[in-house]
């Protein structure tokens, strides 16, 4: 009998705690992208250590998830913010307003370029983006020349281009889920796709045939999906010296002494390369602030102004320490004003 | 069929020397699946103790801080708040200037600030708040130093290489002998490890807040699960008829023990989270979503308790009197109870190195501050290590490592205390 008036007395308590709890919450709630984490915990950290307001929490969903999260609502049971590796795009910006979701301020906080890296034991690879494509993507234009496309069928890179060493086709990267893999897909495949004037002119009279023959990666084994986790693709680089892996710039940042990015298209994945808009697979960083929010959840205004501070993101604030790419000065001061004026995102 | 005996014994000597060859072979294979196993165990153990002791230390570096009263108290108030206002970055930016006057330029600079943690701003401010007393005065203070020094120190990197292979650039281990000459580096027990929370530089993250998160996710696993699942043990196994309702929710308890641990992650989200409304990332939601997996453990493993004790307990109770209510409260009960207890820790220690749920209620979270009670938003020991072994800081990887070996010792711990219960309060019959 006690027994069972306990376990009704902790039901009736936890229900009453739950609701009590809906009704405010003291901590900023992020969710968003895993590639922005690294960046975002740093300054929520820092903002939660200098500040009497709570360390914001926040969740590593990719940025799909976190925009999915977002866009879900208004009020306390919703997050205040989201990160992402890419823009928000119009059918989440669609779902947020349809949602109640109004006002949200888009805040770009800098680059991240994306390594092509190898072991190095083994030598520099000197990759163009069309090296790239032509090792990676699932069809390809037939080697014997015409406009049809044939299953990929290189097994070495000398097969690709001559240039290259005689070694087979052997890529680490991260899964589809993976907003790196967009990225990728993105600024590498089909940047290189886009040299092959018919599959170029494409383009224009059949868009989704083209970005499936520039984004699709091949799957019979040369592209190794090797999960999320970057510092995994690191240490199987060092295992085999052959292979190549796809990761962001902080993690070759952090182990140049195992790793060396490979030229793309001549430019090493170098901080100031990136920073100069020169390495061709670099990509923005977002995260997006719900208005509505403001002044419910006590810190988002001061959380702001932790980033719009040329220390965290300026050429030499705390960020690059991290490996962020800032973004140059006329871009921060554009995003300083739309954080200070607290813009509304128009799309 | 005098000969016939001779005939058996013979045929039994024939085969006498295969039967023992088979049984020499059985033990070896038995013996060899035992020697891989252990040697599987041994090789996890070896490396995630190679890979992780060395977080259990910490460099310090000592630093010679002058505590300049301009610049801390300008108006001499010694109030609190204003000491605790100062700016101690930059205190400490000026005593790495002082100990190596020769650097100049922007660049060399900031590396040289990067000798030590970002956590030493803090420290030097808690002790000068604590003792507003030395201001003015010239202090001698150890603090953290950065995860890279921590790792060059600790022989993780390799001096040898040429310097662009490496992390750390020469004047850094120039400036990191200079402390080693004057006797101002030493490795410390990292305290920071088992009282902080988490943290994005290594040499300040600890597990502490992991680990009450943890806490408090179990207990309430434990105050919903332990009850239910003994109180749906109890009814099925001493009340419940027997008819196809019973064999039905029997299956499906079975069932329910084999269902991947993400399912009921997404359960939680839709039911806890979506549909009543309990906050992310809470201990609580945590918690109810691990008694959904924990309960058919629990249920299993006492129905098994119950049925263990001899029909001549009931039989005696019933006899002398007792309804049936008592007979199963007074006599049963109690003697399933170790059972019931073990299969309990059993589950409470699957539930403890559970992630996968977790995910779908958003307790893969960065979160800092330690905390306080089953509503504030919390993380668990094995998310802590997803993160960790997912961070580009090098530092990461021994603590990632160590981290394991908390987990480890835990889980240790619980089945080891379900062993002793099990031996203490055993009964044969």
């Amino acid at each position: 009998m006690n027994r069972k008036l306990l376990v009704l007395t902790s039901a009736a308590a936890i229900g009453f705690v739950t609701l009590a709890h809906a009704a405010s919450r003291d901590y900023i709630s992020i969710v968003g992208s895993s590639t922005v984490y690294p960046f975002s915990t740093v300054v929520a950290e820092k903002f939660g250590k200098s500040t009497k307001f709570k360390t914001p929490k926040i969740e590593s969903t990719g940025s799909g998830g976190g925009m999915k999260l977002f866009c879900s609502g208004v009020g306390v049971q919703h997050p205040d913010v989201t990160n992402s590796s890419r823009r928000i795009k119009k059918s989440e910006f669609d779902q947020c307003q349809k949602n109640g979701v109004k006002g949200i301020i888009e805040v770009k906080i800098g680059y991240d370029g994306i390594a092509i890296a190898n072991s190095k034991k083994a030598n520099r690879m000197e990759l163009s983006r069309k090296d790239l494509f032509l090792a990676l993507a699932k069809q390809v234009p037939d080697p014997k020349g015409g406009e049809t496309l044939v299953k990929n069928p290189y097994k070495t890179w000398k097969d690709v281009n001559p240039a290259l060493p005689d070694n087979k086709i052997e890529v680490l990267g991260p899964p589809p889920t993976s907003g790196t893999r967009d990225a990728f897909a993105e600024l590498a495949m089909e940047g290189g796709c886009k040299k092959i004037d018919w599959i170029k002119a494409m383009k224009a009279k059949d868009k989704k045939k083209y970005k499936s023959i520039c984004h699709t990666v091949r799957e019979d084994g040369a592209y190794i999906e090797a999960g999320e986790n970057d510092n995994l693709i690191v240490q199987k680089l060092e295992a085999n010296k052959n292979a190549l892996g796809i990761f962001g710039f902080s993690f070759l940042d952090q182990n140049t002494d195992k790793v060396q990015g490979s030229l793309v298209d001549g430019v090493a994945p170098e901080f100031e390369a990136i920073a100069a808009g020169d390495y061709p697979v670099s990509r923005p960083l977002y995260f997006y602030v719900k208005k509505a929010h403001i002044g419910k959840v006590p810190g988002i205004t001061e959380f702001l102004a932790e980033w719009n501070k040329d220390g965290t993101w300026g050429d030499e604030g705390y960020l690059t320490d991290r490996g962020l790419i800032p973004m140059p000065k006329p871009e921060r001061d554009q995003f300083s004003v739309a954080i200070k004026e607290m813009q509304n995102l128009e799309m | 069929m005098d000969n016939s005996p001779k005939h058996t014994t013979d045929l039994v000597r024939q085969g006498l020397a295969k039967r023992y060859r088979q049984e020499a072979r059985f033990r070896r294979m038995g013996m060899t699946a035992i020697i891989l196993g252990l040697a599987f165990v041994s090789m996890l153990f070896i490396s995630i103790i190679g890979n992780g002791y060395s977080a259990f230390w910490q460099t310090y570096a000592q630093l010679e801080v002058h505590l300049d009263a301009s610049k801390i108290d300008p108006e001499g108030t010694r109030d609190s708040d204003v000491i605790a206002d100062a700016d101690y970055g930059g205190i400490i930016k000026q005593s790495l200037r002082d100990m190596f006057p020769d650097v100049t330029g922007r660049r060399d600079k900031r590396t040289l600030y990067r000798l030590v943690s970002n956590g030493a701003s803090y420290d030097l401010k808690d002790f000068v708040v604590a003792n507003p007393d030395r201001i003015g005065t010239t202090i001698q203070l150890w603090v953290p130093a950065d995860d890279d020094i921590d790792m060059l120190m600790k022989g993780h990197f390799d001096r040898d290489k040429p310097e662009s292979e490496r992390r750390i650039k020469d004047n850094q281990i120039a400036w990191v002998d200079t402390f080693v000459e004057q006797n101002r580096i030493e490795s410390r027990f990292n305290k920071t490890f088992f009282t902080a929370g988490d943290s994005r530089d290594p040499e300040l993250a600890g597990i502490w807040g992991a680990a009450t998160g943890s806490f408090f996710t179990l207990i309430i696993t434990l105050l919903l699960a332990f009850p239910l699942g003994v109180a749906t043990a109890v009814y099925l196994e001493e009340f419940a008829p027997q008819n196809k309702w019973t064999d039905v929710i029997e299956v499906n308890i079975n069932n329910l023990a084999a269902v991947p641990s993400i399912v009921f992650g997404l359960l939680g989200l839709a039911v806890f989270i979506n549909f009543i409304g309990m906050p992310r990332s809470a201990p609580l939601v945590g918690g109810m979503v691990l008694t959904l997996m924990t309960l058919p453990t629990i249920i299993i493993a006492s129905r098994a308790a119950l049925k263990s004790v001899p029909p001549s307990i009931r039989e005696a109770a019933l006899g002398v009197g007792a309804s049936k209510m008592q007979m199963v409260f007074h006599h049963v009960l109690p003697l399933a109870m170790p059972g019931m207890l073990t299969g309990t820790i059993i589950g409470m220690a699957q539930a403890l190195g559970e992630s996968a749920p977790l995910l779908m209620i958003g307790m893969v979270a960065f979160i800092v501050d330690i905390p306080t009670g089953v509503l504030d938003p919390s993380t668990v020991l094995p998310v802590q290590i997803y993160l960790w072994a997912d961070s580009p800081e090098r530092a990461f990887v021994e603590r990632t490592s160590a981290a394991i070996m908390v987990l480890l010792a835990f889980l240790i711990a619980m089945n080891a205390l379900a062993v002793l219960l099990r031996k203490k309060f055993e009964r044969r019959w």
